[in-house]
């Protein structure tokens, strides 16, 4: 196995604040990755920083063998990855299929010029149709956004990331929020995407879940790397367990 | 048709253009704009220095086009930098220094602005014709936008910038795309609205009218066609329908803009939903 997304010496500061301080990180093409720590260990600026929303002090970022650092956000999306928000951010003006159906698209809105002469949107609706059906929503195609239940939001921000056909598919938190039995289907969904074959690289902090699906883990804490390895001995570590516990 | 009727009518004709292309950039792509008078001032002035050394009209209407278009991308840059609240301060500084620089230029005519730009060499009602159908092809051509992907990816944009680029949109040129169509158009409406006066002066094109075309948009509900259009001929004709109400005019606006925004803010489209909607609940 190779890594497919290799991010080394990542450094984030947010003024005099070190968020990120020399992260190594790698994933493998097909495992399913979760990456932990506690609140502000800097999780999320680490997604932030491959997708490219948060500019790094330092990185060297790899996808695929592709030097990606220096690239925009939208571009590095292009080349594989997709990411949900740990906030859902849905298309409000949008329904619920038309928010997919627009990731779907994204090959239809590449070249401004060519955007302007393409109307048909039925293949990417029938797309987005699969891919709601995959996260178990379909049955709210048509509803607009406003009305709808976190549950079903955070399902479709799945559907969003998966449409953009990524090779590696970024999640923020996908369970916060949910009750317990919400958040054990979506996981069962999301382990179900990684079986396809899918890469995954999932940020959460319900253990339970994620000790029942990941193949691997990174801890985070304070910015710098804490652990990384099979799941059961990581958290048997008595440095994640300080970390967790305070000790 | 009298010619005070012809007269009233092309200025509605105009109007429609400049709201119509207001809306393609506050309305479609989501980004506030408070100085769109200065693409217009653009257009009529250039169409007119144009005009009188003696260009033909749809050349002189064709720059003023491009002109306006030109410099609007290169506004349409600050929309990178800034969002929202700050944009639309921004935008307000342009229609401030449009009106700043031209007084001060004697080659624009300064405070006293341009007169005797000639005839479009055309009778009144065959102007009049010309300004409906470039209307119509602006309501035309922003419904084509509309259904296009482009129009698509607008509504993300003006939805959520920050999840468009996750989802590998090239936020950047749509915004500056839509800059470049809308002040094009509005260059278009200026230079139509120079060969209609045939006597342009800076004031025209400050602040005031660029707040008189915003309330148009969103008297009609920023984001719909049909109701912007309905909106424009509504506020132009008011003032002239009911002559007491054009010395109150601005106050007038200012009232109607503040009310949709308080109490309807998806204008008089969002009435339409409504009726529609309770309808269909019958």
């Amino acid at each position: 196995m190779t890594a497919i997304l290799l991010a080394e010496s990542v450094t984030v500061k947010f003024g005099g604040l070190t968020a990120l301080d020399n992260v190594h990180f790698s994933v493998e093409e097909g495992e399913f990755l979760s990456l932990i720590g506690p609140n502000g260990a800097g999780k999320t600026t680490l997604l932030n920083a491959i997708t490219g929303v948060v500019a790094p002090v330092s990185a060297s970022l790899k996808l695929g063998g592709n030097d990606i650092s220096n690239l925009p956000t939208y571009k590095r999306i292009r080349m594989g990855l997709a990411l949900t928000h740990q906030i859902v951010r849905p298309f409000t003006s949008m329904t619920v299929l038309e928010n997919v159906a627009f990731a779907a698209g994204f090959k239809k809105v590449k070249r401004i010029l060519s955007s302007l002469v393409t109307f048909n949107r039925m293949p990417e609706k029938k797309k987005a149709a699969q891919f709601l059906e995959v996260v178990g929503i379909d049955k709210y195609r048509d509803q607009e956004v406003s009305k709808l239940p976190l549950g079903v939001l955070k399902r479709l921000e799945v559907a969003r990331a998966l449409a953009v056909e990524p090779k590696i598919l970024l999640l923020d938190e996908p369970l916060a929020g949910l009750n317990s039995q919400e958040a054990g289907k979506l996981a069962d969904t999301i382990k179900g995407i990684s079986k396809q074959g899918m890469t995954i690289v999932m940020i959460e902090h319900n253990l339970s879940e994620v000790l029942r699906i990941s193949d691997r883990l990174h801890v985070l804490d304070n910015g710098r790397d804490l652990a990384e390895g099979e799941p059961k001995s990581v958290m048997k570590m008595p440095q994640v367990r300080a970390a967790y516990l305070g000790g | 048709m009298g010619l005070y009727e012809i007269s009233l009518a092309t200025v509605v004709g105009i109007n429609i253009i400049l709201a119509v292309s207001l809306n393609l950039i506050t309305g479609y792509c989501g980004q506030i704009s408070l100085g769109h008078a200065a693409f217009y001032g653009i257009g009529a002035y250039t169409a007119a220095l144009l005009a009188k050394i003696g260009w033909p009209i749809y050349l002189t209407l064709g720059a003023g086009f491009c002109l306006a278009g030109i410099v609007g991308a290169v506004i349409g840059l600050t929309s990178l930098r800034v969002r929202e609240d700050f944009l639309a301060i921004v935008t307000m500084g342009v229609a401030f220094l449009f009106v700043g620089i031209v007084r001060q230029q004697d080659f624009l005519g300064g405070e006293m602005g341009i007169s005797g730009i000639p005839s479009p060499g055309m009778t009144k009602p065959a102007y009049l014709c010309l300004v409906l159908i470039l209307a119509l092809l602006a309501i035309l051509f922003s419904w084509y936008v509309k259904r296009s992907w482009m129009g698509y990816a607008f509504d993300a944009v003006a939805d959520d910038e920050q999840t468009a680029k996750t989802l590998g949109l090239d936020v950047k040129s749509y915004k500056i795309t839509a800059f470049a169509m809308g002040t094009a158009m509005a260059g278009l409406a200026g230079g139509l609205y120079a060969y209609y006066t045939r006597f342009i002066i800076p004031d025209a094109f400050g602040f005031i009218q660029s707040i008189t075309i915003l309330s148009m948009v969103a008297v009609g509900g920023i984001g719909s066609i049909f109701g912007v259009v309905l909106a424009t001929v509504f506020l132009s004709l008011m003032p002239e329908i009911f002559r007491f109400i054009n010395d109150y005019k601005l106050l007038l606006y200012g009232i109607l803009l503040f009310s949709v925004m308080r109490f309807a803010p998806d204008g008089l489209a969002g009435f339409y939903k409504l009726l529609y909607k309770k309808r269909n609940l019958r």
